[in-house]
């Protein structure tokens, strides 16, 4: 027995193991870091003014009232043009192609959308719909953001379908159901709660999302509703306000990025347990 | 039963029928779609870049000048940023992320697993603005009076380093917007290692354990050969975000188009380039020449992502 060796070892080994105690030490504190500063610099500027007011000239109190409002109706439309289509490009894939090429092809595919660059997104939406109809609009940042959306909900619906017992769909088969019937009325049913999950993922993804409305939607000092009009969204008039010299802008955006990271974090915990209670029952 | 019940009865199932093709084909549809939208963003962003491709044709991809004045455009600064401060973010993400995997899956209590893994998932789903807003008030001022003035001392005399660690400490710059990255895909990178370790047989752990091997000479001698593939597929997958990151990047780069050895000055990245100047770039060959770029981005990404895929269900086979 070598005992220098063993020693040495036995040395490689702790330092290992301190280095990895370290490693997620040092992470979990910069989650803390980021958090910490986050909520310090935001809350001193959240008040009712904020979503009660317009997003102010420099120099002078406001709110971000119309850029909270243009974040949700671009985000609710987003969500209304993707996840159809992200649901029923899952359906196809978990009920009719299982073992189709076609449905392998497109989830490969659908995997490289998952994470390709989102100004790139904004790029393609800027090409086909922005440049033709002539000027920057609400309705080109919806759709932007509804690109995103697609390839999210694709990916969960057909995980959630494929966790459906087939012996269901025997049953259903059994009884004369036709197939239609059978999906719409028995899979979807068992899995409502996961495909919800992923919808509500969709919407945590998109709603800090900058890069594709940055020259979609554009960003507009007013408040305003028109679809066909540049709308202001909260991650433009951060990234606007953030970069500017004013403080009281930069405050502002500290205050938006609150909002927006407190709406994600809660977002992405309710689509959790959703989650989580469907194991369980 | 009457004729009247049989032609009911044929009337009510072809309507079944029928909405039984309809259905299937609609999903059908709906699932090329997701392949077309891959196919049209690609032809978009060609048709889009066209003036720039034909006005500068191959030599665009080797030119360094960016002049909105001259109109003349080169993509080599921004490629050359994105591929530094990825790399940055990968040498800096890659063994934390790896060392934190380790942590969870070998030596973390089991009460505090799901917390930490929770953490983990959390932080991977912070929007990506909120990194660069805290990189630009915070990170980069503290670099910027703490660290960047110690790295310039510290190897102003040593050759080669001396050149990478040059210049006033600006503190926004291409060692900035790499360390705000790797914290960006540090959680993916640790999430999916973590994945790939946990589906390790334990059989194979337990014998090793068992013929008297340390933990440390498990992970290294077992677990990841073992995992190899899907540790390298993670790593792309991170490597794969890191390219494309845009407003994490934005904040602090400094947007200036040219390649100096220095890590501390100011560059640029494709996907900052474009943030940056596309709403203001006049003319048609400005605006092509930015689309070109994210031309150049989504190719290099797609080809990082497709071999990350492939990768990860080599692995997924191998497992599953």
């Amino acid at each position: 027995m070598d005992a220098s060796l063993y020693a040495a070892r036995r040395r490689r080994n702790t330092v290992a193991m301190a280095a990895s105690f370290i490693a997620t030490g040092i992470g979990l504190a910069w989650l803390a870091l980021i958090l910490g500063v986050l909520v310090w610099n935001g809350l001193s500027g959240l008040s009712l003014a904020v979503f009660t007011e317009m997003t102010p000239p420099p120099g002078s109190d406001g709110g971000l009232l119309n850029a909270i409002v243009g974040s949700l109706i671009m985000t609710v439309l987003a969500i209304v043009i993707g996840a159809p289509i992200g649901m029923l490009a899952g359906t196809y894939m978990a009920e009719y192609g299982r073992h189709d090429k076609l449905t392998s092809v497109v989830r490969f595919i659908n995997d490289i959308l998952l994470s390709a660059p989102s100004i790139v997104v904004g790029l393609f939406i800027y090409e086909v719909m922005v440049r033709p109809m002539g000027n920057f609009s609400g309705i080109a940042g919806a759709a932007a953001l509804a690109v995103i959306v697609i390839p999210v909900v694709v990916r969960t619906t057909e995980d959630m379908l494929l966790l459906v017992p087939d012996t269901l769909r025997e049953a259903a088969a059994s009884i004369g159901l036709p197939r239609s019937r059978m999906i719409t009325r028995i899979a979807y049913r068992a899995a409502l709660s996961g495909i919800v999950t992923g919808v509500l993922l969709a919407v945590a993804r998109i709603s800090g999302e900058t890069a594709p409305l940055l020259f979609t939607s554009l960003n507009n000092q007013f408040f305003s509703t028109d679809l066909n009009a540049p709308m202001a969204s909260l991650p433009t008039v951060i990234f606007q306000f953030a970069l500017s010299p004013y403080e009281d802008w930069q405050r502002l955006a500290w205050t938006g990025a609150l909002i927006i990271t407190f709406s994600v974090l809660a977002l992405s915990i309710l689509a959790r347990t959703l989650a989580a209670t469907r194991k369980t029952s | 039963m009457s004729a009247q019940d049989a032609a009911d009865r044929a009337r009510a199932l072809g309507k079944l029928r029928l909405g039984d093709v309809v259905f299937r084909s609609v999903t059908r549809i709906a699932a090329i779609m997701v392949l077309a939208l891959l196919g049209g963003v690609i032809v978009a962003l060609v048709i889009g870049a066209m003036p720039a491709l034909q006005a500068f044709g191959f030599s665009f991809l080797t030119t360094q000048s960016w002049n909105p004045v001259t109109e003349q455009f080169g993509a080599l600064a921004p490629i050359y940023g994105t591929l530094v401060t990825s790399l940055i973010a990968m040498v800096i993400a890659v063994p934390f992320g790896l060392l934190i995997a380790l942590f969870l899956t070998e030596l973390c209590p089991k009460w505090l697993r799901r917390p930490i893994g929770v953490a983990v998932e959390l932080l991977a789903g912070i929007p990506s603005i909120i990194y660069g807003i805290w990189g630009l008030f915070v990170l980069a001022p503290f670099l910027q009076v703490h660290v960047q003035p110690a790295l310039i001392s510290a190897f102003g005399s040593v050759p080669v380093l001396s050149s990478l660690f040059a210049g006033p400490p600006y503190g926004i710059g291409v060692l900035t917007a790499g360390l705000i990255l790797a914290i960006m895909v540090l959680p993916f990178i640790t999430s999916i290692s973590r994945d790939v370790f946990e589906a390790v047989p334990p059989v194979l752990k337990e014998a090793a354990y068992g013929l008297g091997c340390s933990t440390w000479e498990v992970m290294r001698h077992v677990v990841l050969p073992y995992t190899r593939v899907g540790v390298i597929g993670g790593v792309m997958l991170g490597l794969g975000r890191a390219l494309g990151e845009t407003m994490a990047v934005t904040f602090v780069i400094g947007n200036a188009h040219r390649i100096t050895a220095s890590l501390l000055a100011p560059g640029t990245t494709i996907s900052a380039s474009i943030a940056n100047e596309f709403t203001e770039a006049i003319g048609e060959v400005y605006t092509a020449s930015l689309i070109a770029l994210g031309l150049i981005l989504f190719v290099i990404t797609l080809i990082v992502l497709a071999a990350a895929r492939y990768m990860l269900l080599r692995i997924e086979r191998r497992i599953g």
